[in-house]
């Protein structure tokens, strides 16, 4: 139970990561990223490109750090591949978020055209890399460590947790303290309020593109070093994405961070009770649960 | 010169034209008020002067500068600031932090000047770490101004600063206004209070259907028993 408690935490950071970009995003620009799965899913494989392709050829050695799976080429693949992610983000906002904003399309509108996205990139990760499942590193014994009250941990997930916290505090001392990131919170409070204050939204738009997507990108590689990567991974996060911001009250950073481990922590322990498969019917029942009971999430937030 | 001069704005939401041909003047260090009834257009008027409503024919010239269709967040670089009626704030944002997003173009050290708003409204400074969304109706109101000044304006735009609040308070707002415009600030608003509000205001003119009906200094106004009859209730 407390093993499994553990475990959701790893996988709930992970929901997390992805929540807070997706509660940003819907904040500012006032839409459901339906495509926000998938730009996980976009973070993981580039990292694996650069892992098992790019890297590789530029003869960079694959030592491990053991007892961790991966080495120095992670190292590398993890920020190159969330810089990836965000490019990818603006270059979509450019591309289609952007020009239906200005045509003044209503938010059911943009997340429909997000849901295409989400469809085309699924499709281009099976025309590059195919759709049998792929792991960073194949066929390697995971040792775990030991912990108190007979946990067991893979070290990866340690690790996971740490890089994890490093992100969320980042994001935090941003948002707090930076002229930038006070601008953002004061975006998603009131958008007419900012533009008459003399910010630039369409700066903000760009900026929460940026963050959301390379906090997506690095959540899809976390989970993908804890696991797998399969074409349609983005698709099993964005039930427990969605429940995670609703969960923590939409358009609160914070809140997304504390539903998503929530949300985590409820899906694994409930393997416990009942058949694993039906983990993201739990992740179902929580949203419709929330949705009924208290619609504007338990952390206050805008309903 | 006049600091704001609108002329002949036609404007509205959309298709539908709500102000046809209104005509306004501010001069330097002046408070204005724009009395009428409901849906006379007044609220447009602001909202079309500073750039959120497009000026279908027209011009609004401020400080000598033609500012006909520039978008509010150039006019806010010339001195201009906008309060308007509802959602005038950042609720989840800190009243410190309200303040520094109305600072948010200036690239000075403005801390000097978020204490002097603090000097105006007192109330405030005990609040400074406190989300606004926690606040009072007339605390959020003073927050509300106290981010438009934060730009040191020339002028001032206020839509129904006192709408909703306790007598109280509106008589609390009114004097801030007041010392406001006495630091050289010019006011232009709009007022449901207009009694009071004509009180102190340099010039009024009266709105309704979307057209001048008469212009007046305040107390004139007050004075005459047709706008009393007709506007302001008896």
């Amino acid at each position: 139970m407390l093993e499994l408690t553990v475990y959701g935490i790893v996988y709930g950071s992970v929901i997390a990561l992805g929540a807070i970009g997706l509660t940003l995003i819907y904040g500012i620009l006032r839409f459901g990223n339906f495509a926000h799965g998938d730009l996980m899913a976009v973070g993981a494989y580039v990292a694996l490109f650069f892992v098992a392709v790019a890297l590789p050829l530029l003869g960079i050695p694959e030592t491990r750090f053991e007892p961790l799976s991966f080495g120095w080429r992670m190292v590398i693949a993890i920020p190159l591949a969330m810089a990836a992610t965000a490019l990818l983000a603006v270059v979509l906002d450019r591309a289609v978020y952007r020009p239906l904003r200005h045509r003044k399309s209503s938010p059911v509108m943009l997340s429909m055209a997000a849901l295409g996205v989400a469809f085309l990139i699924r499709s281009l990760i099976y025309i590059l890399w195919g759709p049998d499942p792929t792991r960073y590193v194949e066929g390697l014994l995971r040792i775990p460590i030991y912990l108190p009250f007979d946990i067991k941990v893979r070290p990866d997930q340690v690790v996971i947790l740490v890089l994890t916290l490093l992100l969320v505090m980042m994001l935090y001392l941003f948002l707090q303290k930076t002229r930038l990131g006070k601008a953002m919170r004061a975006t998603a409070d009131n958008p007419d309020l900012a533009r008459i204050s003399g910010i630039n939204t369409e700066r903000i738009a760009l900026l929460t593109w940026v963050i959301g997507g390379a906090l997506a990108g690095a959540a899809g590689i976390f989970w993908a070093i804890d696991s797998q990567l399969t074409p349609e991974m983005g698709w099993g996060f964005l039930l427990p994405l969605f429940a995670a911001v609703i969960l923590g009250g939409i358009g609160s950073p914070y809140g997304a961070l504390a539903g998503g481990l929530i949300i985590g922590i409820v899906q694994q322990v409930s393997t416990a009770f009942i058949n694993p498969a039906y983990k993201p019917a739990v992740a179902f029942a929580l949203l419709i649960l929330i949705l009924l009971v208290r619609p504007q999430g338990i952390f206050g937030g805008r309903s | 010169m006049a600091l704001l001069e609108a002329q002949g704005i036609v404007s509205g939401y959309g298709e539908m034209e709500i102000l046809h041909g209104v005509s306004v003047k501010v001069e330097p260090g002046q408070i204005v008020t724009i009395i009428g009834p409901n849906g006379a257009g007044k609220s447009t008027l602001l909202k079309a002067i500073f750039g959120l409503l497009s000026v279908k024919s027209g011009r609004v010239t401020f400080n000598g500068t033609d500012i006909t269709g520039w978008s509010p967040d150039r006019i806010v670089r010339l001195g201009m600031c906008f309060v308007p009626q509802t959602e005038n704030v950042f609720p989840s944002l800190t009243v410190q932090e309200n303040f520094e997003m109305g600072a948010f173009i200036r690239t000075d050290d403005y801390r000097a000047r978020i204490e002097e708003v603090f000097a105006l409204f007192p109330d405030l400074r005990a609040k400074r770490h406190v989300k606004v969304g926690a606040l009072s109706g007339g605390q959020r109101q003073m927050v509300a101004m106290g981010r438009a000044l934060m730009l040191d304006p020339k002028l001032l735009l206020l839509d129904e600063p006192s709408a909703g609040l306790a007598p109280k308070m509106v008589e609390l707002i009114f004097e801030r206004v007041r010392e406001i415009n006495r630091a050289g600030v010019a006011v232009i608003m709009v007022e449901q209070n207009a009694r009071e509000a004509l009180k102190f205001s340099d010039w009024g003119y009266v709105l309704a259907g979307g057209e001048n009906r008469f212009e007046d200094s305040g107390p004139a106004l007050l004075r005459n028993e047709e706008i009393g009859r007709l506007y302001l209730g008896g």
